[in-house]
């Protein structure tokens, strides 16, 4: 035994040692806490996937920024027709993809033919539908024509789902991923972690600082912080284990910083299942929550109160969170304006996450108070998806909708929520016909008071992000307005 | 001794088939499926069912099975949905972890278990009997887990001598990829060398109270020598079946442990497989745990036999 624990520290030591020779200052090893299942984000809809080859291996025409804004990428330029129905591109000229091939207009035509097709699993395939033609006729110019006027369109295109692949390669993104970007794949050491390496027949190649990126997968939070303090890996974007951050935030090697996600964490309601149908005694609920005590409670004060379903980041934000300030005697009364028999019995379905486990059980204590009693049911992913996502079998769940401007959602009357409005779908109409932001932003804002005055749903906070760094890191994003890890912009101080 | 292991043989294919058919049905009846877990909530239902169509989801269940089990007899164990990529492949890569990993803890937690058991029978009733038990129902106390991160937290983030988790693949660097189950390792078998240690224990104490004991004595042996060449033997009969049902144990059981140190073993496979509803991994996963089990069961009953020559004499 005694040799064993001999070979133990020998063995450690060696591997300390190799560990020190490889951390040079090219490299990064970064942690998430999913795997991506398969790496083509045009047909998967993971969000692990767009975090690993989103900019790195993959580009589309557009980048949205940290700041959600729209800049150029694999387009020089765009212009919109008068309409907004035509929207016409210029391409970059001399890109290349990691196999040789030219990138061309063609491509793009492919990609979003292949994107709208029939057996397409792409997650935004209803935009690509919305496209009624793609001319490609010059090779450096690419026309998009829409069925109907689609401000939008440049969010869309700047998302994972809309990256240009080549024809060539396209049947083996998901194993073998080939894009314009400046990192190629590497190797994927399935369940444990996935290398890319700096692509030197990138066009903008001089400017990238990281030459080999380690990606690796850890679901527990408590490795996550372990893996940090040892040195493991150099970032965790994205960071889960809230309890840990402040001990963080003292240590002078490491940076945090908390920025704000797309995840819009309600409490989804049932619009259609009775007593649930009527709107005060949805008020009720909402009067009944304490938004404070759940992010304080679930999130360890991480997170922004939210009052309807967009996140401050948001091109339009309303803060719309006096409309349903905590009062549970208002919640109480309009229970009982409401004719409703109490105690009044509810599920609440609750999906793994910490957000909706943790703050579910405040939520349930919270309406304890004001006579209702609710039911936990715990489930994991799948089980939502089928029971509450699909088949609507649910009373109240709490989840976080991470698309970004999704609020279109509630346009949908088969839709989770089954929200069925004519009003609000006209403004969602009107607002997808915006010829500019003023009116975009006009439009997003009716559509925000809507939800509220309704209370389609209790909206309760906006998910933070928290990014734990190795101080030395730079070039990290503080916000995720998109799951990204953005490898060219990182470097070493 | 023939009849024997051709009966064992039948038994063996015969739990095969209705294991089989029991891991299907299961996992058929879950709720949530493939499509619709890897596409998640912001694609339309057409978009669901295109993908359920790709995969073969809407075919009738009879003919999942049957096709499932007509590649298993061909050698073809099919492909993951989710990883893109043949399910033999995942399991030959993941087995490359945990069998080591299993292994490596059984070591341990074998010599551990014997040296402790030993000589708290030989000590029965004494102090250091008594230190040996209390350990012993720490360690069962102990969650394996919880130990795994205090490992870590040791060994990894304040020494720094140990990887906290992770695996870098046994090549280029073999020694660095055994370095990153040592812990691991640790965290599985000292727990369950505290189950062994109570099994050899009380093992060694049944046969100490026999007649050839008594005589051992009278001889005039010492009492080491009494636990080693006549107590010891005699008492592996459950040793041996319980090490037996550890062993498999340690290969699929390890999952909690494997998410501790994001080893990316078959337990996670497994566990992600269901999170995933990648049904074709976790039905070919789960029968070849049901495989191992019995297999390994199968190989205790023939060494037990081989120590306990009366086993072999019945029918």
């Amino acid at each position: 035994m005694r040799h064993a624990f001999y070979l133990a520290f020998f063995l450690g030591t060696s591997a300390l040692v190799s560990g020190a020779q490889a951390a040079t200052k090219d490299s990064v090893t970064i942690g998430m806490a999913l795997e991506p299942p398969g790496l083509d984000p045009t047909m998967g809809a993971a969000a692990a996937i767009g975090e690993v080859t989103h900019y790195n291996i993959f580009e589309g025409l557009t980048k949205i920024g940290e700041d959600f804004s729209v800049s150029p990428l694999l387009a020089r330029s765009w212009s919109f027709s008068k309409d907004l129905k035509t929207l016409t591109f210029q391409l970059q000229q001399g890109v290349k993809f990691q196999d040789g091939q030219p990138f061309t207009s063609a491509d793009v035509k492919y990609s979003f033919e292949r994107d709208a097709a029939k057996a397409s699993t792409n997650k935004d395939k209803a935009f690509f539908a919305s496209i009624q033609s793609i001319d490609a006729s010059n090779p450096q110019v690419v026309v998009l024509k829409f069925k109907a006027p689609s401000f939008q369109a440049l969010y869309h295109l700047g998302m994972n789902t809309a990256v240009i692949i080549d024809a060539k390669s396209a049947a083996t993104e998901a194993t073998h991923p080939v894009g314009t970007g400046p990192y190629t794949f590497g190797t994927w050491t399935k369940g444990a972690s996935l290398t890319l390496n700096k692509w030197d027949g990138y066009r903008d190649a001089a400017h990238i600082a990281i030459r080999h990126a380690t990606f690796r997968f850890m679901s527990d939070p408590a490795a996550e912080s372990a893996a940090l303090l040892a040195g493991d890996i150099d970032a965790f974007p994205r960071f889960q284990g809230v309890e840990d951050v402040s001990a963080f935030q003292k240590d002078p090697r490491f940076k945090v910083t908390v920025g704000g996600t797309e995840g819009k964490t309600i409490i989804a309601i049932n619009n259609k299942q009775k007593p649930l149908d009527n709107l005060k005694v949805r008020q009720a609920i909402a009067y009944a929550i304490d938004r404070k005590a759940i992010i304080d409670g679930a999130m360890n004060g991480f997170g922004t109160p939210i009052g309807s379903h967009l996140t401050p980041n948001d091109p339009g934000y309303i803060d719309l969170t006096g409309q349903y300030p905590y009062d549970p005697a208002k919640s109480k009364a309009l229970l009982k304006a409401a004719g409703v028999k109490l105690p009044l019995s509810l599920t609440l379905t609750l999906p793994p996450p910490a957000y909706a486990r943790q703050g579910g059980q405040i939520i349930a204590a919270e309406l304890a108070k004001v006579g209702i009693n609710v039911k936990i049911i715990n489930v994991e992913w799948a089980q939502w998806l089928s029971g509450v996502f699909k088949n609507k079998n649910y009373d109240l769940t709490v989840i976080s909708h991470v698309e970004p401007l999704d609020i279109g959602i509630y346009a949908n009357p088969d839709y989770y929520f089954q929200y069925d409005n004519k009003d609000y779908q006209n403004i969602i109409t009107k607002m997808n016909a915006a010829p500019d932001l003023a009116s975009f932003k006009k439009y997003i804002g009716e559509a925000q008071h809507k939800l509220a005055d309704d209370c389609v749903n209790v909206y309760l906070f906006q998910l933070a992000q928290i990014t734990v760094a190795n101080a030395k890191l730079q070039g990290l994003w503080k916000n995720g307005p998109i799951f990204v890890n953005d490898l060219s912009a990182m470097s070493w101080k | 001794m023939t009849t024997y292991l051709l009966q064992r043989l039948m038994i063996l294919i015969a739990t095969l088939v209705l294991a089989s058919v029991v891991i299907f049905a299961v996992l058929d009846i879950l709720p949530g499926n493939a499509a619709q877990t890897m596409l998640g909530a912001s694609a339309t239902p057409q978009t669901v069912a295109a993908l359920a169509h790709k995969l073969g989801l809407d075919q009738p269940a009879p003919l999942r099975y049957g096709e499932w089990i007509s590649g298993l007899v061909r050698g073809n164990l099919g492909r993951s949905y989710a990883y893109h990529s043949s399910i033999a492949a995942l399991i030959s890569a993941s087995l490359k972890i945990s069998g080591p990993l299993a292994l490596l803890a059984m070591v341990i937690a074998a010599t551990v278990a014997l040296v402790a058991g030993m000589a708290a029978a030989a000590r029965h009733g004494k102090a250091s009997d008594g230190a040996i038990m209390m350990a012993s129902q720490i360690g069962l106390a102990v969650p394996n887990f919880w130990f795994g991160i205090m490992l870590v937290l040791v060994f990894a983030v304040n020494w720094r001598l140990l990887p906290s988790g992770g695996f870098p693949g046994w090549t280029p660097d073999p020694l660095r990829a055994f370095s990153a189950l040592i812990l691991p390792a640790l965290a599985l078998g000292l727990v369950q060398a505290a189950i062994l240690t109570r099994v050899t224990r009380s093992a060694l104490l049944d046969v100490l109270h026999e007649d050839y004991i008594r005589t051992a004595r009278a001889k005039g042996l010492t009492p080491q020598a009494i636990i080693r060449r006549h107590a010891l033997p005699n008492a592996m009969i459950p040793i041996l079946t319980i090490m037996g049902l550890q062993l498999a144990n340690l290969v699929a059981g390890a999952v909690v442990v494997e998410n501790v140190f994001s080893l990316p073993g078959l337990g996670r496979l497994i566990f992600q497989s269901i999170s995933n509803r990648d049904t074709p991994v976790v039905a070919d996963c789960v029968l070849l745990l049901v495989a191992i089990v019995i297999g390994v069961n199968f190989l205790v009953d023939l060494a037990c036999a081989m120590i306990d020559p009366r086993l072999r004499m019945q029918p």
